[in-house]
């Protein structure tokens, strides 16, 4: 069928099952933006493209799809840098189309040229320019196999603005030919039975599961695992909700923010088994010292990681899809007596979890971050959603938010990205317009991406956000009391603004409460609000997130807080 | 530290060599030298690296890192393997009526040629092992070298078999 390029992208995202775009036009885009007008493509214009990619982000987590972004070249491009290294470090599957300035303007520093291609070369799974409308539907089914596949994570399509218009006759390629990718990966049977072998001789081992499981949809695997051997298991940020907070096997988050019982089991395990981790600074505290009693296996699919930074003992190379389901299998064959010989292990961990679990201390009159959390967290049911930004405020909520499913829990975790909640969120809600998505920010976070409260309004996209307003930079501050002599060195945020104003000003509901016995009403009010609403609670300025293992320490050297300071 | 010669087959495209190098800076990676040309084949390109590392675990790291670049089609280690690596040095050398003799007289030794000749300097062609060419360039440096341009080192595996189908 004889089309343009701008068609034939549009064409193509309806064949990959693209529901919608997030976007923002320019002038190498026009041609582009021409087709979502005429073929009525669903296009959610942002305020800023780096919310649109943020957005294309949350969309992507809640759902498991790729999410797909629309930006013109030059600044355009540029703007979505921070979103797709955000996407990149937590394996999240994207697709930016960009516009380029047209083949005969391309490396003359032309208006709105920028080299996008070679900016995002180390944050992208993968990129493309693309000079000649004839490799558009190759380049384009090639992306978005790329993007979901394997180990996921973004593509970029970069575009001369005259392929959009250049007329192909179109047709759409049924698979991929790439020589040096594969999107399945099964692994070796043999590795899966060394790690059941490990599971025998153990005494005490943990599950340490991540984002890899989100990503796999194998949550259900890891539950059965679980079922089966009454292992313990603790989980980085991005694997929060694979297990139910509230599960008995569960000990929580691990690592600088982690749990005291996490962090215990960890040194004191004798077989970790990580599965779909990356062994994060975050997570492991000391190297050197980092579990230091056990033996590690690791199932990952993506083989650079393994043994990346912690050396592994039994290795699972592989989809999770293909080796966890196995392994549960094999388990649930086995007429071992695995939880018998754990019992007594499980049992020492759960009472470290139940002696001292995350606790924070109540002062009169006063709200405590936490506390929105847990409140909030009894309001919600298992399948609704969560986002958070950035800062003090996300770790509380990793900390006392009930994630009870997987993709329930939208945080940036690898690179720890500002100001992207609130367009998270709204890619969340985006998708899941019957569940309610709550965004817990900062009063620093907030105001990084606070324009795309109007991309909520206008679209009628009902977010409630959550902010713990502390009046500084929480997480910065709580730093420079521990390491830098309480100099608050431009982290004071004087608290001129007004957030509830701010809101309403573009068209979003705005509450404000600060008396404790309020917090549950006003919260309820505006989860119930028709419409998109914030809610500004003010909380201490100097409140610690704690657990906290110094950067550098060992996981089981951390000060503690709440009751048990 | 030990180095290792790396063949990597790549998708003949554009782009690629920006891919491969972003990755070696981003992760920090020690590289020697790398080169890159056609093959047999018209749509692959062989790189040819040698890198520098510390350990076997920073030598899997180099080449699993590598091995996810999706246009990186195939990464052999020819250091493992019983290999030939030769290098391409040129090097253009004051030469005065003095000792242009001696000058002759070294790259005679090492089975060099003379490609060029002018009234004040010679240039040195010499294709070897990277030991061989450090030990010309040694002995030349006793003598004024106004430039030198080494092509850094490529290998075959010995025997039939290409490093596609190991």
């Amino acid at each position: 069928m004889l089309m343009n390029g701008a068609e034939a992208i549009i064409t193509s995202l309806r064949k990959e099952g693209v529901k919608v775009v997030f976007g923002y036009p320019g002038g190498a885009v026009l041609t582009l933006y021409d087709a979502v007008y005429q073929m009525e493509f669903p296009h959610i214009l942002t305020r800023h493209e780096q919310g649109a990619v943020h957005a294309a982000d949350g969309y992507a987590r809640s759902t498991g799809e790729v999410g797909v972004v629309f930006a013109t070249s030059g600044p355009g491009a540029t703007n979505l840098v921070t979103g797709i290294a955000t996407a990149y470090i937590d394996s999240i599957p994207m697709v930016c189309i960009t516009g380029q300035v047209g083949n005969p303007y391309i490396g003359k520093d032309s208006f709105q040229e920028a080299d996008i291609v070679g900016i995002t070369t180390p944050i992208t799974k993968h990129n493309y320019l693309v000079k000649r409308v004839e490799d558009l539907p190759r380049v384009l089914k090639e992306a978005f196999y790329i993007a979901r596949t394997g180990r996921p994570g973004p593509v970029v399509i970069d575009i001369a603005k005259d392929v959009f218009a250049a007329k192909i006759d179109y047709s759409y390629p049924e698979t991929v030919s790439l020589k040096g990718y594969r999107g399945e990966n099964p692994g070796k049977e043999a590795e899966i039975e060394q790690v059941i072998t490990a599971l025998e001789q153990a005494k005490k081992p943990l599950l340490f599961i991540g984002g890899g499981v989100t990503l796999s949809g194998t949550a259900n695997e890891i539950r059965r695992i679980i079922a089966r051997t009454d292992i313990p298991v603790v989980s980085s940020l991005m694997g929060l909700g694979c297990v139910p907070g509230d599960d008995s096997h569960f000990l929580g988050m691990v690592g600088m923010h982690g749990s005291y019982a996490a962090n215990i089991a960890m040194t004191e395990a004798d077989l970790v088994i990580g599965i779909g981790v990356r062994f994060d600074d975050r997570v492991t505290g000391k190297l050197d010292v980092f579990a230091p009693k056990a033996k590690i296996a690791h199932f990952e699919v993506d083989p650079a990681e393994i043994g990346k930074n912690v050396p592994v003992d039994y290795q699972v190379k592989g989809d999770l899809g293909w080796s966890l389901s196995r392994f549960a299998d094999s388990l649930e064959a086995e007429e071992f007596a695995f939880a018998e010989i754990y019992s007594g292990w499980l049992a020492q961990v759960r009472a470290l979890n139940q002696d001292k679990p995350f606790s924070y201390v109540k002062r009169e009159n006063i709200i405590a971050g936490p506390q929105i959390v847990e409140t909030v967290s009894k309001m919600l049911g298992k399948d609704d959603i969560v986002a958070t930004d950035v800062g003090q405020h996300q770790m509380w909520a990793a900390q006392f938010y009930n994630a009870r499913e997987p993709r329930k829990f939208i945080t940036s975790g690898g690179q720890g990205t500002m100001g992207y909640g609130l367009p998270a969120a709204i890619g969340a809600k985006l998708a899941n317009p019957d569940k309610q998505v709550v965004l817990f920010t900062g009063d620093g976070s907030i105001m990084m991406n606070c324009q795309e409260f109007a991309t909520a309004a206008d679209n009628d996209i009902r977010v409630k956000v959550v902010v713990l307003h502390n009046h500084v930079l929480g997480m910065v501050t709580q730093w420079q009391r521990a390491f830098y002599g309480e100099r608050y060195s431009n982290t004071i945020l004087k608290g001129k603004t007004d957030l509830v104003k701010l809101a309403e000003a573009m068209g979003v509901k705005g509450y404000r409460v600060s008396e404790p016995e309020k917090l549950q009403a006003v919260l309820q009010e505006a989860f119930d609000y028709e419409g998109p609403a914030l809610v500004d609670v003010m909380i201490p300025e100097d409140d610690d997130v704690l657990p906290m293992v110094a950067p550098g320490e060992p996981l089981d050297n951390m000060m503690l807080g709440g009751n048990d300071k | 530290m030990k180095k290792y010669l790396l063949a990597v087959l790549v998708d003949n495209k554009p782009g690629v060599l920006t891919h491969v190098s972003g990755l070696i800076s981003r992760r920090a990676f020690n590289i020697e030298s790398i080169s890159a040309g056609y093959t047999e084949e018209a749509d692959v390109t062989r790189i040819n690296i040698v890198v520098s590392v510390d350990s076997d675990h920073e030598l899997n790291q180099v080449m699993t890192q590598l091995g996810k670049l999706i246009d990186v089609i195939k990464i052999v280690n020819l250091s493992e393997v019983d290999s030939i690596g030769r290098e391409l040095v040129l090097i253009k050398v004051h030469a005065t009526k003095d000792n242009r003799a001696d000058i002759i007289n070294v790259v005679n030794i090492f089975r060099a040629k003379i490609v060029d000749v002018s009234p004040e300097n010679v240039v040195i062609e010499l294709t070897g092992e990277e030991s061989k060419i450090d030990a010309l360039c040694e002995v030349l440096s006793e003598y004024e070298i106004i430039e030198i341009a080494r092509t850094g080192a490529i290998a075959l595996s010995r025997g039939p078999v290409p490093v596609k189908h190991m």
